[in-house]
């Protein structure tokens, strides 16, 4: 039992990152307004980065960047375990940048449905189409 | 990475997060959406992740707020939920 405290205690972040994750689904399926679901499809992609990033911290680990790389005296033996790994921080950039190009295309097609409707809820948007 | 920052900043993103998704204004939950961008800005700086933070303080909290207020102010304000 003290494990499983321990456990559940230890990995907080992970905790966080499901909880983030499950507000973006709740919100992306349960909320009426387009702009909400927008807001909602990006906290979920945030969560995943934050699960990816948690995966690269390291304890007593520094940043990424190479010590005593230049200079007179500079040597060339990296130990990887004094570098947090930078291999999930180079993923997760390029999903950050996936993510403003899906959030404009997402924001215009809002816009294109508000001009033609002229609204931005769900329901009053499947309304009128019902009616034609 | 120092917990008990960490611990803080994570409890301001999901409260940024819900409160994004809670207000009834929706210029309101894209200054709100700004700030949580910014406080995973600031987590990913604790976390030793460098290059990220930076781009999300660019990015995320930078040109995604901005769209989300040219959106907002291009078509209405008021939300249902």
């Amino acid at each position: 039992m003290t494990d499983l405290i321990s456990m559940v205690v230890a990995k907080y972040n992970y905790w966080i990152y499901i909880t983030l994750m499950m507000i973006g689904l709740y919100a992306m399926i349960a909320k009426n307004n387009l702009v909400k679901k927008i807001v909602g499809m990006n906290i979920f992609q945030t969560a995943i980065i934050l699960f990816y990033v948690s995966i690269g911290v390291k304890k007593g680990a520094t940043i990424p960047i190479l010590e005593h790389g230049h200079g007179p005296n500079a040597h060339h033996v990296v130990h990887a375990v004094d570098y947090i790994n930078p291999l999930p921080h180079v993923l997760m950039l390029t999903a950050i940048v996936v993510g403003v190009a899906t959030l404009g295309v997402a924001l215009a097609l809002a816009i294109r449905i508000y001009n033609n409707y002229n609204t931005l809820e769900e329901d009053e948007i499947l309304a009128q189409v019902r009616e034609k | 990475m120092i917990w008990p920052i960490d611990l803080a900043i994570l409890t301001l993103v999901v409260i940024a997060g819900i409160g994004a998704l809670m207000v009834k204004d929706l210029l309101g939950a894209a200054i709100l959406f700004g700030a949580y961008s910014f406080m995973m800005c600031l987590l990913w700086s604790i976390m030793g992740a460098v290059d990220v933070a930076f781009t999300e303080a660019s990015v995320g909290a930078g040109v995604s707020t901005v769209f989300f207020v040219a959106a907002v102010f291009r078509t209405s304000r008021r939300t249902k939920d």
